[in-house]
This record gives C-alpha cells, sequence and structure tokens, in this order.
C-alpha cells in the first residue's frame, strides 16, 4: 500500500492505517503533518505504577469524551535485540474502548527512555485525532530524562520507601518534573516522600534558572514551581487533585507562551536528531566502503596517527566541514 | 520494507482459560530469538484480540488455549479479522488441539497447533518462515 493512501485514510481517522503508518516510522524514517495537543509524559523507576496510572487517567479522559492515544515503550535485550512489551497487559479494560489507542513500542538500543520513533508517532496520533496522547517511557532510573524533550507536562511516579533524601536532591530526573506523583500512597512512607521532595524542591530555588526565556531570549516568564500529589493508582484515590494540577500546568504553559518555547525546542531537537541518525548511516557506509579510512585505520593501529585527527580527515572524506 | 526491521510478535490467551505459564514460556522464547513480543495476559475476548492487532499491527499473533475453546473462539477471531481487512498476518494457535479438529482450524486460516512438549526452537522457526510480509 501506498503512503499516499494510508495518509488519505488517516486524515479520515481509520484506525488501521494509523498503526500500520506506526510500523512504517519504526522501521524507518518519515514525516506527517503536524497538529498539536496535549502531550503527558510519564515516567518513573521499574514497578512504579506507571501503566496502572495510565490506564486510570485513561478512564477520566475518556468519560470526558477525549480520544486518548497511548505509546508505551519498553526495553529491548542488549544480547538478544528482541524485547517483551509488557506494559500494555495493565490496561486490558481500554481494549475495547472506543477512542483509546494503544501501541507498544521496544526502545530498539536508544538510550534516554524512550524509542527513536516516538516524535514520528506522536505526530501520526496527532493526525489521527487524539485529543491527548500519553508516552509512557521505559522504567527509568535517574538519567533517562528524553521524555521532557517529548512531552509538554513530565509526571514522574515515585512510590513510598524507595530511596531516601539524598536521592530527591540528585541531578537528573528530578529536575525536569513538572508534576511529581507520589503513588501507592496507601503504602507507610507515603506523606515522608512527600516532604523529601518538598524539601528538595525549597532548596532548588536558583535565581540564575528561575526564569524561562520566552520568544527567543528577550521576554522572560517566572518559571513553573513543580507540584506534588500522592494518589493510589488502582483505587483511583486523590485523582480530582491529580488532574487539576494537571490543567494547571497546561494553562501555565499556554498563558505564559512557554508553550512555543516549548515547540521551537522540540523541532531543533528532532532536527537535531534526524541529522544525527541521517548522518551515522552516512559514516557508517563509508567506513565499510571506503579504502581510504583502511589505511587510515592501520595507521592508527601502527600508532603513527591519533584516532582523533582520523575523525578529522574522515569529516573532509564526507565534505561537511 | 527495510532489511533490519523487527519481528513483531502478539502473544494472546482468548476465553476463560487461565493456563499462562505456556504462552509465558513462548513469549520469552520468542524475545530470546531477537522478536519484539507482546503479552496481552488471560480472559481476552475475540473483540480484544483483534483491537489489539488492529492497534500494535504485529507480523505474527499466537493464540495459546488450553480449555477445548478454540473451536468456538478461534473462527470468530479469524473472521473478525477479515472483516477489518487484516489478511497479512499469520495467525497461529497453539495450546491442546486434537487432531480432529486441526482441518476446520485450518479452513480458517489457522496455521501451528503446537502442543505440549514442542521444542522452543521449533516454534521460533515457524515464525521466522510462515510470516505473511
Amino acid at each position: 500500500m501506498g503512503y499516499e493512501a494510508l495518509i488519505d485514510r488517516l486524515l479520515k481517522g481509520d484506525t488501521r492505517a494509523a498503526a500500520r503508518l506506526i510500523t512504517i516510522v519504526e522501521n524507518d524514517i518519515a514525516s506527517a503533518e503536524e497538529i498539536i495537543n496535549a502531550i503527558l509524559g510519564i515516567t518513573g523507576a521499574p514497578g512504579s505504577g506507571k501503566s496502572t496510572l495510565i490506564s486510570t487517567l485513561t478512564t477520566i479522559f475518556v468519560k470526558e469524551g477525549k480520544k486518548v492515544g497511548i505509546i508505551c515503550v519498553d526495553p529491548t535485550s542488549p544480547l538478544t535485540g528482541g524485547a517483551l512489551l509488557g506494559d500494555r497487559i495493565r490496561m486490558k479494560k481500554h481494549f475495547t474502548t472506543d477512542n483509546v489507542f494503544i501501541r507498544s513500542m521496544a526502545n530498539r538500543g536508544q538510550l534516554g527512555g524512550l524509542a527513536r520513533a516516538t516524535e514520528d508517532i506522536i505526530k501520526i496520533l496527532d493526525v489521527y485525532g487524539c485529543d491527548i496522547v500519553i508516552i509512557e517511557t521505559v522504567g527509568v532510573g535517574q538519567s533517562e530524562v528524553d521524555i521532557f524533550r517529548s512531552a509538554q507536562s513530565v509526571l514522574v511516579l515515585l512510590v513510598p520507601e524507595m530511596g531516601d533524601d539524598i536521592q530527591a536532591i540528585k541531578a537528573g530526573i528530578m529536575e525536569i518534573t513538572d508534576i511529581f506523583i507520589v503513588n501507592k500512597m496507601d503504602l507507610p512512607g507515603a506523606d515522608r516522600k512527600v516532604s523529601e521532595i518538598m524539601q528538595m524542591l525549597e532548596l532548588s530555588i536558583n535565581f540564575k534558572y528561575d526564569y524561562e526565556n520566552i520568544n527567543q531570549g528577550n521576554a522572560k516568564v517566572r518559571k513553573w514551581t513543580p507540584k506534588i500529589v500522592k494518589v493510589n493508582s488502582k483505587t483511583g484515590e486523590n485523582f480530582g487533585n491529580l488532574l487539576e494540577i494537571i490543567n494547571e500546568h497546561r494553562s501555565y504553559l499556554e498563558e505564559t507562551g512557554v508553550i512555543e518555547n516549548y515547540h521551537l525546542k522540540r523541532i531543533r531537537n528532532e532536527t537535531l536528531q534526524i541529522l544525527k541518525h541521517k548522518l551515522t548511516k552516512k559514516v557508517e557506509e563509508l567506513l565499510h566502503s571506503n579504502s581510504q579510512i583502511d589505511e587510515y585505520i592501520r595507521l592508527v593501529m601502527d600508532k603513527s596517527m591519533d584516532p582523533y585527527s582520523m575523525a578529522n580527515l574522515i569529516i573532509q572524506l564526507l565534505g561537511i566541514e | 520494507m527495510p532489511e533490519n526491521r523487527k519481528i513483531k510478535v502478539l502473544v494472546c490467551k482468548p476465553g476463560l482459560d487461565g493456563h499462562d505459564r505456556g504462552a509465558k514460556v513462548i513469549a520469552r522464547a520468542l524475545r530470546d530469538a531477537g522478536m519484539e513480543v507482546i503479552y496481552t495476559g488471560i480472559h481476552q475476548t475475540p473483540d480484544d484480540v483483534v483491537n489489539t492487532i488492529i492497534q500494535e499491527d504485529p507480523d505474527a499473533v499466537m493464540l495459546s488455549i488450553l480449555s477445548g475453546a478454540h473451536n468456538a473462539l478461534c473462527p470468530i477471531i479469524m473472521d473478525k479479522l477479515k472483516e477489518n481487512g487484516i489478511d497479512d498476518v499469520l495467525v497461529a494457535v497453539g495450546g491442546i488441539i486434537p487432531d480432529e479438529d486441526k482441518p476446520n482450524l485450518e479452513a480458517h486460516g489457522l496455521k501451528g497447533f503446537h502442543g505440549p512438549g514442542t521444542e522452543l526452537k521449533e516454534i521460533v522457526e515457524f515464525v521466522k518462515t510462515n510470516l505473511k510480509r
């Protein structure tokens, strides 16, 4: 089937066309027109309840009459290249819900918590007509922060009794969060987790970075102060609060104009990713086909050239200096 | 399709049968063979299965049934796939499938029929060699 026919069907909201186009962009780079909507990113440690939280949020969004697209990323094995995608299993009650589209993806070795094609899939879900796109990252540790480049609101899940207050002041994931969610609030230690995060936030007021530059540098607005909420994803307890905070963040983005900034950053980042992908491919081709490079490699092996000088020579060969 | 394309497989347990040890072992074996495997869990209705196939766009679907409900469930799933115009997905059923039931299931387009004791590498090979796209 040609892309045009598929895109035609996608514009009419055809589910199969959306699914097939995702397969295509997952396997190679393609592009689509963009219609903007709300993009939530959910991240957190393995087993913190990301999929269950998404399932409960989706129930609420669907009740509000919204069309929801969900992208769940799970890790690819570094040994075999295979993957077991098991997020969908937590969202069973939405398998036949109209207006819910769930797609599982393997990260295919991409670091950062997402898969390479995530951006493209967000676009397809946009065109498909989703009002809200929810992205679930792989279970993350401390430094998988790609989600903040893709999502408009970053929700980080934490659970009680995991890590002490030192964990809360480390760099990385705690710095990119818009909303902290302490899940499994029925467990002991939930309140202590909340106060640890609160203390961390109080300390993190930084005068240099306390303002967000908008309109490419001139105007400045006050930064969003991350919010904390505790919930129970299984029972839906406190989800009213969570939704209020999600909406509050959304209004902040729109009223301050930070959203425009976000789109600029996102496109810049996307361009960089595409260029990286294409250039890497080109370099790999060159490395395997150019006899000149084989000679350089010999020279490096004989220690008569260093690898940095070789890299510069190869860049000259590529003709992009 | 590009050559480095990953094989994507859906492993499902349709019907009321809750015995999913076999399905999990097969999911694991396919994963270890370098495939991307989605496991949907137990108690799937035919609509659940078909909707998941539509959204996930897998290359192969492995239905695992040990309860004897294959004659009732499999044809419904195949009919619904046809209604949705899906004809390029390998659909296999395994578990406890008596020989006398196989011709009818085959007529509906099902393949495989792997039972207890099948070697895992045989199932991996089966998936690799029977893909429709």
